[in-house]
């Protein structure tokens, strides 16, 4: 007869040390202060969730008339579903909203199928220049019998995503430019470098979306108009790209001095240097400032209310001064906050993804 | 050579997106253009704000379609651009615009030093108080000691001062920095009255939760004639603006609506015939076809009809004709004769 052998023994941790009390134990409640917190935080949530869910989901309405709102004590959410198309469309005329829509999702699509990086190659650089004509003959029309839509008419959320993202797309290589000139021993270049990164640095963005809608024109003789939408476009990018110039100068500064000597060693000259050993370094280091910098770009094109231009953040405002709906700005302003983190909070968590990536150890 | 390439791509890009009108007079550009180039707010409702559906709206907006309409014979020859308060005259005198209907007042300093030529009053506006209905109070004399909203820096602030000051009241004045808080702040009841131009009151007024509750007081404390305007320079395109605006207070006067403007082809009194081109005159003086005033009141309508429609007592807004109603019901609407 086999013995079945004798079940050893464990000696298991103590139940109050593992499994949901010990979790609770280790981060709620390991000392007495820490215990206090934990109640005042469960009081404050107990005191706050229950009237603010209530707003929001229970006595809500989702989608109804601004007449039916009237009766209600919680959120009218139907500020949004009624007036989405002007919010996110704005001016496009009618009938031809289809075209800004597939120009978003071509945009969308090709940023996300960009994240690999596997896929950074040069058919991708034709790839994006193709979409961009398309993107843009969606937008203005003209060209296979679409009918043309003038820029003034681009509102909502595709001038947005338009003004953050070529603002963003133009003004990084500009920046890097800028700071590879402000380091260079050149003087003259150098000279223009600081100036222009100082003198942008030291007005507020809205001077110079002031400037290029206000001032700019006078300048221009009579009956000469620049594009509005073109002109705060490019103030963006001016802008943009001095702060970006900093941030890639840091970089150029944390590179070892025995990089270079290696490259001028090598035989290589200036422009093997930087495009093969100094950039791709320098710029991996200043990936976490530079996207705080693009963020605060897409978030600041909201600026562009000054001047008149619709972007998401007007087109809301001006339904608010519809006196049906006016009432119910904290709701329209919670819907565009959301709208805004989704697209901040996308850029952030790829950035952190592409750290990562290229994280060599050194 | 890749160089090159890209700098002659980026120029003729930018070719595309700067475009040269022709100089010359203002008249000229337009015609040649083929629709009016217009500022207006883009966010008051009732005078000039995009709807639902992005299609612009309010009266300020119905007084520039006129003028296309007396233009073109087409009420859709205008295009829109929203402009801030302070870009509209930046934007009039580099010629991005060519008439601006965008609630602006009319004062002596605008028209001679900004070089622009105001035309005839399309909404006479006014400081005023608005108070909830259950204070009890009747007149603005009686508001001795009151809270008072008020947006900070602006004309508003100073005439209210002054008012309180002449009438020997105190006041207590709560400043509020945009226009939509204020509103929200009055209704909160964080102050007793809420002052602001009485087509703002109305407004606010439409936002509240029953706007009978609130009454705006009879009494008005400043003067805010908002008229279109036009560039200096060009005398027959003044008049065409000018008298589109006054085609419809006169077509008001002589009972002709956009409903019965077929019929008053047919009539017989002479002042009739003349203004909408039976008899033949008006247009050739003023440079346009002689159909033009009867193409406004058709496409766009009388001053009463665009009144009621926009801003009347019947919409949300619910304003009175009060100033605005013709001279003899007792309002400054006049039009000179059309002959």
């Amino acid at each position: 007869m086999n013995e079945t052998p004798t079940k050893r023994e464990y000696l298991l941790p103590p139940k109050t040390n593992v499994g949901v009390i010990g979790w609770l134990k280790t981060n709620l409640f390991s000392n007495w202060h820490n215990s206090l917190l934990t109640f005042l935080l469960v009081a404050l949530l107990a005191w706050l969730l229950p009237p603010l869910i209530r707003w929001a989901f229970i006595d809500s309405l989702w989608n109804s008339s601004a007449e039916a709102c009237r009766n209600i004590d919680g959120a009218c959410w139907s500020v949004i579903p009624n007036n989405l198309r002007f919010i996110i469309l704005g001016f496009f005329p009618e009938g031809e909203e289809w075209r800004p829509i597939v120009a978003m999702l071509l945009l969308l699509g090709l940023v996300i199928y960009s994240k690999e990086r596997s896929r950074w190659r040069k058919s991708l650089g034709w790839l994006w220049l193709a979409n961009i004509i398309v993107m843009g003959s969606l937008m203005h029309g003209g060209v296979f019998g679409l009918s043309v839509v003038e820029t003034s008419q681009w509102s909502g959320l595709p001038l947005t995503l338009l003004l953050s993202f070529f603002g963003m797309i133009v003004a990084y290589p500009f920046g890097i430019l800028l700071a590879l000139g402000r380091r260079s021993n050149m003087p003259t270049i150098k000279t223009m470098c600081v100036t222009y990164i100082e003198m942008i640095r030291g007005v507020p963005l809205i001077s110079m979306l002031f400037m290029s809608s206000i001032m700019f024109p006078l300048f221009l003789p009579e009956g000469v108009t620049i594009d509005k939408v073109l002109r705060a476009l490019i103030a963006i990018i001016l802008f943009t790209a001095a702060y970006i110039a900093e941030v890639v100068r840091g970089g150029l500064q944390a590179m070892p001095r025995g990089q270079y000597e290696a490259a001028d060693s090598l035989g290589l000259n200036y422009s093997q240097t930087m495009r093969l050993i100094i950039l791709p370094q320098a710029l991996k280091i200043v990936i976490p400032p530079s996207v705080g910098i693009l963020l605060s770009v897409f978030k600041d094109t909201s600026l562009v209310v000054i001047i008149a231009l619709f972007d998401v953040l007007k087109t809301t405002m001006v339904t608010l001064s519809n006196p049906e709906w006016g009432r119910y700005s904290t709701e329209s302003y919670i819907f565009l906050a959301l709208l805004y983190f989704c697209f901040c909070y996308a850029m952030s968590s790829y950035s952190r993804k592409l750290e990562k990536e290229l994280d060599t150890g050194y | 050579m890749k160089l090159t390439k890209s700098i002659v791509f980026a120029l003729s890009l930018g070719l595309i997106l700067v475009s040269f009108a022709h100089a010359g007079k203002d008249l000229d550009t337009v015609k040649d253009k083929g629709f009016i180039q217009t500022g207006v707010n883009g966010s008051v409702f009732g005078f000039g704000m995009p709807d639902e559906k992005g299609n612009w709206a309010g009266l300020d907006v119905d007084t520039a379609r006129a003028v296309a309409a007396a233009i073109f014979g087409d009420a859709s020859k205008v295009k829109f651009t929203p402009l801030s308060a302070q870009q509209r005259f930046t934007a009039l005198q580099s010629g991005e615009i060519d008439i601006l209907t965008r609630n602006a007042t009319r004062t002596l300093s605008r028209e001679t030093q900004l070089g622009l030529n105001f035309v005839t009053v399309n909404y006479y506006d006014g400081q005023g108080f608005m108070i909830a209905k259950d204070a009890g109070i009747t007149s603005a004399k009686q508001l001795d000691g009151a809270t008072v909203c008020v947006l900070p820096g602006t004309t508003t602030e100073q005439n209210a001062a002054d008012f309180f000051r002449t009438n020997k009241m105190k006041w207590k004045p709560v400043v509020i920095e945009s226009t939509a808080e204020l509103a929200k702040t009055f209704f909160a009841g964080r102050c007793d009255v809420l002052t602001s131009d009485a087509s703002q009151l109305a407004g606010a007024r439409a936002k509240a939760a029953n706007r009978d509750d609130y009454v705006i007081l009879p009494e008005i404390i400043s003067k805010e004639p908002l008229a279109p305007a036009v560039r200096h320079g060009d005398d027959q395109f003044r008049d065409i603006v000018d008298f589109s605006v006054l085609a419809m207070i006169n077509a008001e006067e002589l009972g002709i609506t956009s409903k019965n403007v077929d019929e008053m082809l047919k009539s017989t009194n002479p002042a009739i015939k003349r203004f909408l081109g039976v008899s033949a005159g008006n247009g050739k003086a003023l440079g346009l076809d002689e159909k033009w005033a009867y193409n406004i009141i058709k496409q766009v309508g009388n001053y009463g009809e665009v009144f009621e429609k926009n801003v009347g007592i019947n919409t949300t807004l619910g304003i009175e004709r009060g100033l605005n109603a013709l001279w003899t019901n007792g309002g400054l609407m006049y039009s000179p004769p059309f002959k």
